[in-house]
């Protein structure tokens, strides 16, 4: 859009947000339209910047994990696990197995988490109103399951850079087992209200198309990259913790639609519930802690560790000087790289259609600003 | 890597492997061609620029290091670039070779202002856009702030 700087006299320029309620946060994006269709966009982000980046250079490693659960605060689990990973790697710590279990069986229940929340809103959103009720109460007892675990059940903190701060709490497997058993069902219910659904059908099939070779060139990673077709997940590529270990499919879309990613979102829940059964199964007795000293010191140098969040690639970059505080930590947010591509998805579509495509890109602003 | 050598000779300043993942910092000038290259079928098809960022280390004489972190879908191989670069020295931007580019240079611009060149919108992206001063820069203070900014926009002395 920044090509033109004038107005036609048929075009219109809207600003829709940063108080709008399909925008899922503070997300202003600048409309250039001409009657109902867009012509072009440009987001307008930063409202919920909180420098966590340099926060991090003025905490011990330690320290900055917490922060890592207010950027995205509906995946705080997943968050903290990539950066305790990190420092793991820059430590070359190796965490017990016990310990990995643990942390996949909450890192997936996460992803449940997660995705029950944008199906709900994502739906709302769209006109049906049912869906959100149905997944917030599933959703919540997820939330139930972390607040037995470590006492929280949003911004979670649930592990420490070396392993876990807390043993299961007794009954862990069983009340896993019980939701998945729980969840299965309802994940059917939400088909059939939705999936061949008329309208929709007619919402989310053809909006929003993304080819395969422009999510790459965008960095579109996540549901939104596999609903275009390419099959890559970082727990199958790059797998971390023992993701080796299990095995799940890896849905992909054909079309690159709302559609195919919505499709693709709901196929990834059933996949979850898969990995959650295996690793219950395989919580074996051991140590919950490698070897990590109480003053976390690593060596001087460089690196970069990512893992399959539910909304994409979560990256960081963790630079140490040799001293207790990291010398730089910088965070790749799959929900800022995505984003970037809403502008050549919205071309040509409507307005109501904007408010969809933002749905299917599962953002959450506290992680584009952070 | 070797193939890298034999394309580009004396573009290479440094090569090192620190767990397990392979960092090059290359000569700003061979910047652009190399990444051209890196992305084609010949250099390893990094067609996937996951992350571009900086790091500042005030001390040296070119204090910025802007990282670049490619990926390869055909190889499953991650790939860490590097560049150095002074305070007000301009990087070619690689917005023309990955476009995913664009806000991360943004970024970058507003964090670290780091000027890029043939950058189609070099504007800040999650700073207010009159903001004075770079934060991320080492010696921008954690509790400095754009007080004129602030006192005139927000109409309070102080956001801390």
């Amino acid at each position: 859009m920044p090509e033109t700087t004038y107005l036609d006299a048929s075009e219109l320029m809207i600003n829709m947000g940063p108080q709008h309620p399909a925008t899922h946060g503070v997300l202003r994006v600048k409309l250039k339209l001409d009657g109902e269709r867009v012509l072009g966009s440009e987001c307008v982000i930063g409202y919920l910047h909180r420098g966590v980046e340099k926060i991090a250079e003025n905490r011990t490693y330690a320290q900055f994990a917490p922060y890592t659960d207010r950027m995205d605060y509906v995946a705080a689990v997943t968050n903290g696990m990539g950066y305790v990973e990190a420092v793991e790697k820059l430590l070359g710590v190796e965490v017990p197995p016990r310990a990995q279990f643990t942390r996949m069986v909450l890192a997936e229940l996460q992803r449940l988490a997660s995705h029950l929340l944008w199906l709900g809103t994502h739906a709302l959103d769209l006109g049906a109103m049912t869906p959100v009720f149905y997944t917030f109460r599933e959703r919540e007892e997820i939330l139930k399951i972390f607040e037995k675990y470590c006492g929280a059940r949003l911004t979670t903190h649930a592990f420490r850079i070396g392993g876990l701060q807390y043993d299961l709490y007794d009954g862990l497997e069983q009340d896993c087992l019980k939701f998945c058993e729980y969840l299965l069902p309802k994940i059917d219910e939400y088909e059939q209200l939705l999936t061949k659904n008329r309208i929709w059908i007619n919402r989310t099939r053809g909006v929003g198309v993304l080819s395969a070779a422009d999510a790459i060139a965008y960095g579109v990673t996540g549901p939104v990259l596999r609903g275009s077709g390419v099959k890559w997940d970082i727990r199958k590529v790059q797998p971390y913790e023992a993701y080796d270990k299990v095995e799940f499919d890896v849905p992909t879309g054909e079309h690159g639609d709302t559609y195919d990613r919505y499709i693709v979102r709901i196929q990834e829940m059933r996949q979850s519930v898969r990995i959650v059964r295996q690793c219950v199964e395989r919580l074996a007795p051991g140590p919950i802690f490698g070897k990590v000293g109480k003053v976390i010191k690593p060596p001087a140098g460089e690196v970069y560790h990512s893992i399959e969040a539910p909304k994409g690639e979560l990256g960081y970059f963790v630079v140490s000087d040799g001293t207790v505080n990291p010398y730089r930590v910088r965070v790749r947010p799959p929900s800022f790289v995505n984003l970037q591509a809403l502008d050549i998805m919205i071309r040509g579509h409507l307005v109501a259609d904007v408010v969809a495509v933002i749905g299917t890109l599962d953002i959450v602003l506290g992680e584009v600003d952070r | 890597m070797d193939a890298l050598q034999k394309a580009f000779p004396g573009a290479i300043q440094e090569a090192v492997i620190f767990r397990k993942m392979p960092s090059i910092t290359v000569a700003k000038e061979s910047l652009l061609a190399l990444c051209h290259f890196l992305r084609s079928e010949a250099g390893g098809a990094y067609t996937l620029l996951t992350d571009e960022t900086a790091v500042d280390y005030p001390k040296r004489e070119k204090r910025f290091d802007i990282v670049y972190h490619l990926y390869s879908f055909e190889r499953n191989d991650r790939l860490r670039l590097k560049v150095l670069a002074a305070a007000a020295e301009p990087v070619p931007s690689v917005t023309e070779v990955w476009p995913a580019a664009n806000w991360l240079e943004r970024e970058v611009y507003d964090m670290f202002g780091v000027v890029y060149e043939g950058h189609p919108d070099l504007k800040r992206i999650l700073l207010p856009d009159e903001w004075v001063g770079h934060p991320l820069r080492k010696d921008y203070d954690i509790l400095r702030q754009d007080a004129a900014w602030v006192k005139s926009n927000l109409g309070i002395e102080s956001g801390q």
